[in-house]
């Protein structure tokens, strides 16, 4: 048995008093309590029941204007425009059929449609509005406006809504908008935002949609009889969302949007000085004002599901193999490693043998005997298969990490990827076997399991031409509220990939070469005023083909022919653009892709002078 | 094994009390949820008449053993409160910004529940320890001040003002019945005064616009403010005999906020006018001073002090939701006991209802 506290009469007593102290005071409380009710019941009552009877006082929100996007000499790409909605109050309709009616011949509204609108609303509250038919037509609006009073319940709201000014134009950058989803809701990701409101769901859109999105604000408004806001009691003003400057520079970008239209493939350019994107395609393309008008289910299965991938942004997310292009990774491995020199000459016969495998070089009978700016210029495969071999996959690996590849870039968009750079634990952890000799030996000019972005690659010539230094490319160049307050201002964030000047200068020296020189592979990116610098790349997207297959570019069925790669940057001596092309499919990356990356350079540089 | 002199004390008038109580709460909230229930939606006061039956079943085992046994049980519940509460802060669910609820499969409860209840028992066993009849110095009060702050904190971290401070107040209450003496009590009403910037400068930017707006309701026209307003209109239109069951407009086309849970009385007092509302606040005053009376008669401090901190709970809620509805006080977001909806607040005051008639029924017992 637990021992009571024993009982003492002397504290009893003191309780007693104290508690009475407490009753007192309890009884002023709820006296105060009864007083205030007696207040609001008895001397007030009349007037709160008059007002219960007439209380017509709503909610409505003022949802804020979406701040602008523009781009980097501030023309505007996406604002919102009025879209006029009809609404209908059922509780407040008096004749439904006629009502239909009417508002089908005014307002070209189906019947079909706005029955079902009013069934599905019929559980709700009946005072709620019910939206029948958005962004009606100039003519809609004019015949429904005349025709007010007839229409008992209609009202009809402005709204504004998203506008992407040039249809199509660099929406992969800016993304789109669309209804808030359950899961975004339920993660409190943007704590602001109620269901049914639209938020930025991809690129720019959804990257600043904190800032973009503005602060709502709303209103008490006294309605009359038919649903008509008859005054304001109280209103908080909403608040703009802050707008967005991009670094793309909108005629660019449409240069790069038309160099691709009719092709699968991406163009990005960027300053290779500071990590500002200038232009970012990618085809096939889609509208985003199509998402805000609301998609049906099918077109949007249609998208998501196309072969096509609209939707994909293959500047960030498309995952290619490099093809030569990473050449110029494995000239700069070999040079620091030192495993080759820039004298010494290697010599091509057309192929190397391995064990009873024979790895081709693309041009049949070799390029002879080649140093390492030749073969860089003319792309010699057997130099950089013999160099791989030199290196080992895992210090091949090592340098393509430090020049950013395998990894995101880190860009301010959403969902890029970082691409693929095998090494020998990777092979063993991810397929259970070990490394082959052979797979270095294709490794080494960029196949394989090999898989990069063209961001990577646009990011990777810039670093050659930079003395080595990484930026993180960046398409924000300031983030500003209406009143001018900033949010955010670009800065470039950089480090440093740690490769010699002297080996950067040879490297650099030769990818002139490969667009100046006689034998070239990137003779087609040649300027007459500005020196050119690039590399081509040609990926294989089949694995093997048949020896002898020799066929010509035409007779390969489309999803078969190889990608086309140019990655180029200008003018060599003081780099002002750097661009990766890539065309899906494209054949050789001399003639598909480079023609695509002179015309960038060429127009971004003559806009400048 | 059960006494018979138990079963003779039980104390039937605070049963039939709340029976009477859990009646009234189910038949508002059939009310205020009827127009949710005409849409084919929620089955609100189904729910609450289950949460009764546990309650009144929580109620009859916190009578069943004899109420020393929490004295020793105070400090490991007291520590097991805390770990929820901290717990709570990492594995809570987030509701509309603020982390309170702990989910433990389908049901999920209020940690913050419990620690009023613990609380109350861990500050009754400090005051009963020290049986001597001085008044409390502020020297002496360090426990119960670093006893009150942690929960406090914690709670107010979630965030939750409302119960935060409300768990001050029970701690407050409790230490003025156990008697402090003057100087003590100006120094205490002077620190308060102290600490209240720094509180503000603690609270949340949307606690400090609550606050404010409750002191100028048209600051926030449409959060606060708009309740405050359609729950006064609510009340006022009830006037002296209400609109009848069912009938009040305010509740039936929804202008209430929250009417089920937080402005539940705001529906009691549109439909039932003054006279039903003076009515559930009589049945509270008597809840109150029937539990001072068994904190009176009480055989020993350790007791009292639990029945005091109790019927603090019961008074501290009842006059902070009437007063918040009725526009007096700032919108906390604090339910009115046994009456709103909600298990957990429902369970935790019927197991201290439970502890109060253990108390009630024991007053005689000497061993």
């Amino acid at each position: 048995m637990l021992k009571p506290s024993h009982f003492d009469p002397v504290s009893s007593e003191i309780l007693g008093k104290q508690l009475k102290v407490a009753i007192l005071f309890i009884l002023v409380v709820f006296g105060i309590l009864i007083l205030r009710l007696w207040f609001l019941q008895i001397v007030n009552g009349p007037t709160y029941r008059a007002r219960s009877e007439h209380n017509r006082i709503r909610l409505q929100d003022i949802p804020p204007f979406r701040g602008m996007i523009l781009d980097r000499n501030a023309e505007v790409l996406v604002d919102n425009r009025p879209s006029y909605d009809l609404y209908v109050i059922p509780e407040e309709i008096q004749d439904r059929s006629q009502l239909l009616n009417r508002l089908s011949s005014l307002g070209g509204l189906s019947r079909e449609t706005a029955e079902h609108l009013l069934d599905k609303a019929a559980r709700g509250y009946p005072f709620k509005p019910v939206c029948l038919k958005k962004d009606m037509s100039r003519d809609e609006l004019a015949s429904i406006e005349s025709h007010r009073f007839d229409l008992p319940g209609v009202m009809i709201y402005v709204r504004a809504q998203r506008h992407y000014f040039y249809e199509g134009l660099a929406s992969h950058v800016l993304g789109y908008v669309g209804e808030i989803s359950e899961n975004q809701l339920l993660s409190s990701q943007f704590p602001k935002n109620r269901p049914g409101d639209l938020i930025g769901k991809r690129g720019v859109e959804l990257r600043w949609q904190t800032q973009l999105n503005g602060i709502r604000g709303g209103e008490q408004v006294e309605v009359d009889a038919v649903g008509r806001k008859i005054a304001v009691v109280s209103r908080k003003a909403p608040a703009s969302g802050a707008n967005v400057c991009l670094t793309i520079d909108k005629r660019l970008q449409s240069l790069a949007e038309k160099s691709l239209q009719g092709k699968h493939g991406t163009v990005v350019a960027m300053n290779p000085s500071n990590g500002k994107i200038l232009a970012l395609a990618s085809s096939p393309s889609y509208d985003p004002n199509r998402f805000i008008k609301g998609l049906d289910e099918k077109t949007w299965q249609d998208m998501v599901s196309s072969k096509d991938f609209p939707l994909q942004n293959r500047a960030l997310t498309g995952q290619y193999p490099p093809g030569s292009v990473f050449k110029i990774v494995m000239a700069l491995a070999a040079l620091e490693e030192g495993v080759v020199t820039p004298e010494e000459e290697i010599s091509c016969n057309g192929s190397l043998s391995l064990g009873n495998a024979t790895y081709r070089c693309w041009k049949k009978h070799g390029h002879g005997r080649v140093n390492l700016h030749r073969a860089l210029v003319e792309s010699c495969d057997v130099y950089f298969y013999t160099l791989g071999r030199r290196l080992g996959v895992d210090k091949i690996a090592q340098y393509a990490r430090r020049l950013g590849l395998g990894k995101e870039t880190g860009i301010d968009l959403d969902t890029e990827k970082g691409g693929l750079i095998p090494t020998t634990q990777w092979k063993l952890k991810r397929w259970g076997i070990p490394w082959q000799q052979g797979e270095t030996v294709i490794s080494a000019i960029g196949q394989g399991f090999v898989l990069t972005t063209p961001l990577q690659m646009a990011n990777l010539i810039s670093s050659v031409f930079n003395g080595g230094r990484m930026y993180t490319p960046q398409v924000t160049e300031w983030v500003r509220k209406a009143n001018g307050e900033s949010l955010f201002e670009f800065a470039a964030i950089s480090r440093e990939a740690g490769i010699k000047p002297r080996h950067l200068a040879l490297v650099k020296n030769a990818l002139v070469g490969v667009v100046n020189q006689p034998h070239g592979t990137g003779s087609k990116a040649r300027l007459n005023d500005i020196v050119v610098a690039g590399k081509t790349g040609t990926a294989q997207v089949v694995a093997l083909r048949k020896e002898g297959a020799s066929k010509r570019e035409e007779d390969i069925p489309w999803e078969f022919r190889d990608h086309a790669w140019f990655v180029a940057i200008a003018p060599a001596s003081e780099p002002e653009i750097a661009v990766a092309v890539l065309i899906e499919h494209g054949g050789h990356g001399g003639s598909a892709a480079a023609p695509t990356a002179k015309e960038i350079i060429k127009a971004y540089l003559q806009a400048r002078s | 094994m059960l006494d018979r002199r138990l079963i003779q004390n039980f104390d039937w008038v605070l049963l039939l009390v709340l029976l009477m109580q859990a009646g009234i709460s189910i038949l508002n909230l059939y009310s205020a949820t009827y127009p949710i229930r005409e849409m084919g939606g929620s089955e609100i006061f189904l729910k609450q008449i289950y949460w009764f039956l546990i309650g009144f079943a929580v109620l009859l085992l916190a009578t069943t053993f004899n109420y020393y046994a929490l004295e020793r049980l105070a400090y490991p519940a007291y520590f097991f409160a805390i770990a929820l509460l901290i717990l709570v802060l990492f594995a809570g669910r987030v509701t509309s910004g603020s982390q309170r609820w702990l989910s433990l499969g389908p049901v999920s409860f209020q940690p913050s529940e419990l620690a009023k209840i613990v609380m109350v028992v861990v500050l009754a066993k400090f005051f009963s320890v020290r049986g001597e009849y001085k008044k409390y110095r502020l020297r002496d009060l360090w426990q119960p001040f670093i006893l009150t702050a942690i929960p406090c904190f914690l709670i107010l971290k979630e965030p939750d003002l409302g119960t935060g401070l409300f768990l001050a107040l029970i701690s407050i209450s409790m230490v003025l019945i156990a008697r402090v003496n003057w100087k003590s009590l100006v120094i205490l009403i002077g620190a308060s005064g102290l600490a209240a910037p720094l509180i503000w400068f603690g609270l949340k930017e949307y606690q400090q616009k609550r606050v404010l707006s409750f002191l100028s309701p048209e600051m926030d026209p449409l959060g606060t403010g708009y309740h405050i307003n359609q729950s006064k209109i609510a009340i006022g239109s009830g006037q002296f005999w209400g609109k009848g069951f069912l009938k009040g407009t305010q509740t039936r086309l929804h202008f209430l906020p929250e009417q089920h849970t937080d402005f539940a009385f705001s529906v009691l007092a549109e439909e039932w006018g003054l006279i039903g509302s003076v009515i559930l606040l009589l049945i509270y005053l008597f809840m109150i001073l029937w539990g001072l009376n068994i904190a009176k008669n009480s055989k020993d401090r350790f007791g009292s002090m639990i029945a005091t901190g109790i019927v603090a709970i019961i008074f501290w809620q009842v006059v902070i939701n009437v007063g918040m509805v009725t526009g007096l006080l700032p919108v906390v977001g604090i339910p009115l006991l046994l009456f709103s909806y909600g298990g957990s607040s429902l369970i935790s005051t019927m197991a201290a209802m439970g502890i109060l008639m253990n108390i009630s029924m024991r007053r005689f017992m000497f061993q």
